[in-house]
């Protein structure tokens, strides 16, 4: 047989393919720009971008946007979108990570336990500390400390009971661990029910009262956790065959979950950290994307990335506008518009392969 | 050396001992076919020599230590085609044949020039070329098998093991399947540990037989050694008939008397 100089072009994997590439990227800036010129305040996209340019010197452009203006852009509006386009993009990558290494379609990022950690600190932080204490770093903190431990304990549950069946096994331990935390979370909010509504409306997720602080604080979580996902997305195509089969393929299949685990954990820790509870994103998004586009990772997981970003950033434009002044909960709004969009995703698809 | 070489090999699976002390070894381009009875340790037994069970005793691939050696390494020098393999219905034929080449490309990194030329050969090879596009999803059960074929030769590994590759298969499927590996393991001078359910099947085209039961080696040598009627009556629990025809060893089920067989 002769020697090809060249291997086939139909010898290659598909990764992401250009035009999907393209209308995600498309996606996410018309979401940022729609946020950024959404509000009571009606501020075009042309104004915003001379105010943008103005800061570049030796462009000479001057900024329409007098100081009110400016000041409700930049540090109101801006900081709100940026931080709902980390964590969307980070739901959404975890979610595709989580389901790829625990080969099942339902699995969320909060599977193993995030949620009801991250609930159960928060709820202690707001009961037990004053005000004072947790106007400041103390709740996202708590919040933080409590998803990771969460998942810390659902893994080392799940490795000791586990031995073949690793990944039913780490599941199950995360649904005892979540379902423990839940019980001591409820129990502290009934003994001060006085923070109840605090809690609750901390639980419901929500990008209010965002900062660039916030943005500074979790983005180092955001790029390393999704940095690790993003270079495991041939190696989650591989799990797909199966443990065994992984390993024998020469993949350490304990340690591959661990790190995609952990990467996972960090990032939606801190996600979860700044904005509360928002469910649906990680779901939601990984399985448009295989439905569209392809369902090999290394199409889903930086589609997700940009797809979750842009998703949640229109997600919040309809929380705060819909009752403006008054803001729905986004996890409302992730739910009620994503849920039937999905449905419609799933009816006129044929492929539903995991 | 030889390609395989195991030495008091003993799995536990849970309480139970799934194999019991067997050794065996394989030169490259011989074919050894396992056979027994279901649960006799067929599995068991690929699986350690794969490395993917704890096991007590020694196996060396290619004089790599299974256990000391990386997994990268065990997985270079050693393909498993397992019995069912899971396919993920949307890869393309080309995409899965690549993720046979795991073990030579960087944990982090993607396929270079070399992979993919080395995935195009063993697809050429299986004559797969109008597929490589093709979703797994919408492939025959015989087309799957070649695949998965495919796959394990994009390994580029000098050991093949295979758990009951055709038992999937038609009669004729099953033949060409079996011929493919045989002109495989030829060219390539393959080493090939193949557990078989069809024992006439597994005696025209193992080298050497290999009998397990309850987890321990009973009987070893060539077809005609090993597939006697006491001794598959024995092992089996199987009323069989054992005829020789041009050389070849055919083991035929044959109903035992209304009055020997099982009440009804």
């Amino acid at each position: 047989m002769d020697e090809p100089a060249e291997p086939s072009p139909s010898v290659r994997a598909r990764g992401v393919p250009p035009l999907a590439a393209a209308a995600a990227a498309l996606f996410l800036v018309g979401s940022l720009l729609v946020a950024l010129t959404t509000g009571p305040l009606a501020i075009g996209v042309g104004a915003i971008a001379e105010s943008a340019l103005a800061h570049v010197p030796m462009l000479h452009v001057r900024s329409r946007l007098d100081g009110l203006e400016a000041a409700i852009v930049w540090q109101v509006r801006a900081p709100r979108v940026v931080l709902g386009a980390l964590v969307g993009g980070m739901l959404a990558v975890s979610g595709s990570a989580y389901q790829g290494v625990f080969r099942n379609p339902l699995a969320d990022p909060y599977l193993l336990g995030v949620a009801a950690g991250a609930g159960l600190g928060a709820t202690l932080a707001i009961a037990y500390a004053s005000a004072a204490d947790r106007g400041g770093e103390l709740l996202p903190l708590a919040a933080f400390a409590g998803a990771v431990c969460a998942v810390a304990a659902a893994y080392v549950l799940g490795r000791s009971v586990g031995g073949a069946h690793t990944t039913g096994a780490l599941v199950l331990a995360g649904v005892t661990v979540a379902a423990f935390m839940t019980a001591v979370q409820t129990f502290v909010q009934q003994q001060r029910s006085d923070s109840l509504r605090e809690v609750y409306s901390w639980l419901l997720g929500g990008l209010d009262g965002a900062s660039w602080h916030q943005v500074l604080v979790m983005s180092p979580y955001v790029a390393v956790g999704s940095a690790v996902i993003l270079l495991h997305r041939r190696v989650l195509d591989v799990l797909s065959l199966g443990d065994e089969e992984a390993a024998s393929l020469g993949i350490d299949v304990r340690r591959t979950r661990l790190m995609i685990v952990a990467a996972a954990t960090a990032g939606t820790s801190a996600a979860v950290a700044v904005s509360g509870l928002i469910g649906f994103v990680g779901i939601i998004v990984p399985h448009t994307i295989r439905l569209l586009v392809s369902s090999s990772y290394r199409a889903i997981v930086p589609l997700s990335l940009l797809g979750g970003a842009g998703f949640l950033v229109l997600a919040d434009v309809l929380a705060r506008t819909v009752l403006a002044p008054d803001e729905v909960p986004i996890g409302v709004v992730t739910a009620f518009f994503g849920a039937p969009f999905f449905a419609v995703v799933l009816r006129t698809t044929r492929r539903i392969g995991m | 050396m030889s390609a395989v070489e195991a030495r008091d090999l003993s799995v536990r699976l849970g309480e139970t001992e799934a194999l019991r002390g067997v050794s065996l070894s394989v030169e490259r381009g011989e074919w050894l076919g396992l056979i027994g009875p279901n649960g006799a340790g067929k599995t068991s037994l690929l699986r350690a020599l794969a490395g993917l069970v704890p096991f007590s005793g020694s196996v060396r691939l290619d004089g790599h230590r299974v256990g000391r050696a990386t997994r990268r390494t065990i997985a270079r020098t050693c393909a498993l085609v397992p019995q069912i393999a899971q396919v993920p219905a949307h890869l393309t034929v080309a995409e899965y044949v690549l993720l046979g080449r795991t073990p030579h490309i960087g944990y982090l990194s993607t396929e270079r020039r070399e992979d993919r030329l080395a995935a195009e050969r063993a697809i050429a090879r299986l004559e797969l070329r109008p597929f490589a596009e093709r979703l797994l999803g919408s492939l025959s059960g015989g087309e799957l098998q070649r695949v998965v074929l495919a796959r394990a030769l994009a390994q580029q590994a000098s050991i093949l093991l295979l758990d009951e590759p055709t038992s999937a298969l038609d009669l004729g499927r099953q033949q060409q399947a079996l011929e493919l590996v045989d002109l495989l393991r030829r060219d390539e001078r393959l080493a090939v540990i193949a557990a078989m359910h069809d024992l006439s099947l597994a005696g025209q085209y193992a080298d050497r037989l290999v009998l397990l039961d309850r987890g321990r080696l009973v009987g070893e040598g060539s077809a005609q050694e090993v597939l006697s009627a006491e001794r598959i009556a024995a092992y089996y629990d199987a009323s069989v008939e054992v005829v020789e025809l041009g050389g070849a060893v055919f083991v035929l089920p044959r109903r035992a008397g209304p009055e020997r067989g099982h009440p009804r």
